[in-house]
């Protein structure tokens, strides 16, 4: 039957490498897969690598911390050490905290591995804080990508939480005064906040259950809905196809860079190893949570400095900086000072989440976008992104005061002061800081198209006058600064339709009209040099 | 005699005897014994104490009082000690340079002769706390693991875990304890300076101090171990965290651009 034929033209596989490729392809389908994917082009832009130092860190945190599992016991039986750490022996402490110790004094490279693992954990999210923002401010997000979007912030999200119950884990002064600190703030919830909290900790705080259940997320849970997430993170990539920046010979169609095979997975199989041997490098000169020097968690002792990893300190600056009001009535305390703040943070984090959503519903875009914006020609996203990066920032420094005020010699409560205000003043002002320097620059793009490039050298005209002579942009460098549209304002509409009777729109559409202004309106964007403009001005009479 | 010899077997006669024995021996040792040595003494005493007082008028009167009764401007000295004279002085402290939220530790600039005869006059003053001997304070001997714990209980709460020190309100601070002389340690445990609580004998008992001592000169001297490289501090996760933005961060951007700078570019023609 001609139909079941097995393609007499094709020789029969003879080299092992290419009978092994033939048997898997028969099974797996790899041939089809490889084709359509192993020629698949990658922008080239060191902005572009930002993810990639995030999937590395993650890669390295995965094969670490399966490391670190062989020989951590998440437990709280109490044990007496009598480890090689002369300053600890004697002392009661929780199994986990002995394993702990253990992995780091006598686990042959366990120190070194849990260094790695901890750095690259700090390593991964502030990555992935700088990823996330190279797409807010190039306008990445926009359509096809929102989901995307989404899929990196929940990314960033667990990972602030597989972070925290990683931290929690080795059970020592410093991470159980973290989880006194998150008790506090369950806590404070109100009328579930008991409930919620000996749910938790399977009673009274801190009890026999957290380590376990904490190690259960942390090597379980989260991994494996990050892992998830990760996947599909990259199944989306390859499906919108990267993004690139406008110049000349790139569109809205077509991406222009190297292709995955063989440059570009050369290129990212190296850089996976120089990421791992920085951060080696790192954890193997400076010391990070040394948990030997902080003794075990005693719910009666604390100490100073006592901070979350960097991820949650804008957390920490949110209850340190709140003043520790109450409301108390019918027997029952509200206490703000806690509360407040747990309801601030997830509304800082879903801020820049739903920020897509709100920038397409307010302008009424729902094009595609594959070429990234200059962030100076979008001058209230970019004010936006960094009135977020304020309000992210000052309640760091706000969670770190006390480090900041024995190292500058400043005190405390200014410092605190100066968050409270901050938190409310400095936003706005970086907002209309940057939106002004955005405009300036677009200014300085246009006169840049207009009358070229300064060059620096003065010329005597022969009537005496000086000018300085401009070079005119090569074409490249014009279609960068002019590629980019500048969309018009949604319109109400007239106020009064064709038969003269007064038009009503509702009050979102009103609002809707208003933001779009603020967006794209006047006071928004300089206007880009029109092509008549250009021609009119480089057209040769007179000089510019 | 006669009479003397008749009562030679009066009932009395052996306690007689024994009062002439016992004035006789207590005369003997009153005129014989080497007294002088601890009359020099007092009078060594009372010198240093003069020569205290004339220290203290230079430097200290200005704002603790002419007779060390206190003024606006410093508290009273009275029944201070000579331990908190030796801290004070002996840690640069005293005298003050300037007021504010908290005197600083400077340069001493006194002798350790000077400052036994500043705090010889203040402990004159008034009873208080004594310079520990060198058996009280030395860490030799205590239990560091013990230490550890009561410096986790009293102490870390503004020194932070290892002794690195920590802020206070408005502009205060618990300073760092690397580097401090075990004897100034144990004095500022036993007389609380400035803005310290302080731990007397009859709450933290005197070997303890010495635990401590011993606790902070394992972890936290020149000698100390760090078994995890650049210690960055110990300050917790701060420095970490700026850590890892500008070094580890801030390098593999530093790679990412020089890489993306280095590509195979299709050449024009």
């Amino acid at each position: 039957m001609s139909t079941t034929t097995e393609s007499p033209t094709r020789r029969p596989a003879t080299h092992p490498g290419e009978r092994i490729a033939e048997w898997t392809d028969g099974r797996l389908g790899l041939y089809k897969l490889a084709k359509s994917n192993m020629r698949k082009i990658f922008p080239d832009h060191w902005s572009f690598m930002l993810g990639e130092v995030c999937l590395y860190s993650f890669t390295i945190l995965i094969l670490t911390g399966v490391y670190l599992t062989l020989f951590f016991h998440p437990s709280m039986n109490e044990v007496v050490y009598h480890g090689p750490y002369v300053p600890l022996q004697g002392v009661r402490m929780s199994d986990a905290y002995a394993s702990t110790l253990h992995i780091s004094f006598e686990v042959r490279g366990g120190l070194l591995i849990r260094q790695i693992h901890h750095w690259s954990a700090l390593i991964f999210i502030a990555g992935m804080i700088v990823h996330m923002m190279r797409v807010f401010f190039t306008g990445g997000f926009r359509k096809p990508r929102e989901l995307n979007w989404l899929f990196g912030w929940s990314l960033l999200f667990i990972g602030m939480f597989e972070g925290f119950t990683g931290y929690s884990l080795p059970d020592d002064l410093l991470s159980g005064t973290g989880i006194r600190f998150m008790e506090g703030a369950i806590l404070s919830t109100p009328i579930v906040g008991t409930y919620l909290s000996f749910f938790l900790f399977g009673g009274q705080f801190p009890g026999h259950d957290f380590v376990p259940r904490f190690y259960s997320v942390h090597i379980l849970l989260l991994p494996g809905i990050m892992a998830g997430l990760v996947a599909a993170h990259l199944i989306l990539i390859f499906y919108h196809k990267h993004t690139q920046f406008p110049g000349a010979g790139k569109s809205e169609k077509n991406v222009v860079g190297t292709p995955l095979l063989p440059v570009y997975m050369a290129k990212a199989g190296g850089f996976f190893f120089i990421v791992f041997g920085v951060i080696s490098a790192i954890a193997a000169v400076a010391t990070i949570n040394p948990i030997w020097t902080m003794g075990p968690y005693r719910p009666d002792q604390v100490s100073t400095g006592a901070q979350p990893d960097w991820y949650m300190g804008f957390s920490e600056g949110l209850i340190r900086v709140m003043p520790g009001w109450e409301i108390r009535a019918w027997g029952h305390t509200l206490v703000l000072g806690v509360f407040v703040p747990l309801m601030i943070f997830p509304l800082v984090m879903a801020a820049i989440a739903a920020y897509p959503f709100i920038e397409s519903w307010l302008t009424h875009d729902k094009r595609e976008h594959h070429i990234l914006d200059r962030p100076r020609n979008r001058p209230v996203r970019t004010g936006f992104g960094v009135a977020w990066l304020t309000v992210y920032f000052t309640l760091l420094i706000g969670g770190g005061n006390d480090i900041i005020a024995t190292h500058f010699h400043l005190s405390i409560n200014a410092i605190t002061w100066f968050v409270r205000v901050g938190f409310f003043v400095l936003p706005v002002a970086a907002y209309y800081a940057t939106k002004r320097i955005c405009l300036g620059l677009q200014r300085r793009d246009r006169d840049k198209v207009l009358h070229g490039r300064e060059t620096g050298i003065i010329k005597r005209l022969p009537h005496g006058e000086f000018i300085e002579v401009h070079e005119p942009l090569s074409q490249q460098q014009l279609h960068v600064l002019t590629a980019h549209a500048q969309p018009r304002p949604i319109e109400l509409g007239p106020a009064v339709d064709e038969n003269g009777v007064a038009r009503r729109s509702s009050p979102v559409a009103k609002i809707q009209a208003k933001m779009s202004e603020g967006f794209y309106g006047e006071g928004s964007n300089i206007p880009k040099p029109t092509a008549e403009e250009y021609e009119e001005i480089t057209s040769g009479h007179g000089h510019h | 005699m006669k009479k003397l010899s008749a009562r030679r077997r009066h009932p009395l006669a052996a306690l007689v005897v024994l009062l002439f024995a016992l004035a006789a021996t207590g005369g003997l040792y009153a005129a014989l014994a080497p007294a002088p040595k601890a009359q020099a003494d007092d009078s060594a005493q009372s010198l240093a104490i003069d020569e205290g007082k004339r220290l203290y008028s230079v430097g200290c009167a200005t704002c603790h009082g002419m007779n060390g009764q206190g003024s606006s401007d410093g508290p009273s000295l009275v029944g201070v000690g000579s331990a908190a004279v030796d801290f004070q002085v002996g840690t640069g402290r005293m005298p003050a340079q300037q007021p504010g939220a908290q005197i600083p530790k400077k340069k001493n600039i006194y002798s350790q002769g000077e400052i036994d005869q500043i705090a010889a006059y203040i402990a004159s003053l008034g009873p208080g706390p004594s310079i520990p001997t060198k058996e009280e304070y030395s860490p030799a001997g205590a239990d560091i693991a013990k230490g550890g714990e009561l410096f986790r209980t009293n102490c870390s709460q503004c020194h932070n875990f290892v002794g690195k020190g920590g802020a206070l309100t408005d502009g205060k601070f618990a300073p760092s304890l690397k580097g401090v002389d075990p004897k100034h340690i144990y004095e500022a445990m036993q007389t609380g300076p400035q803005n310290m609580p302080s731990f007397p004998d009859t709450t933290m008992p005197q070997d303890t101090k010495a635990d401590i001592i011993a606790y902070l000169r394992e972890v936290d001297s020149s000698s100390s171990k760090n078994p995890g490289g650049f210690t960055l501090g110990t300050l917790g996760p701060v420095p970490e965290g700026l850590f890892a933005w500008v070094f580890g961060l801030g390098t593999l951007l530093g790679i990412a651009v020089w890489m993306a700078a280095r590509t195979t570019k299709a050449k024009k023609s």
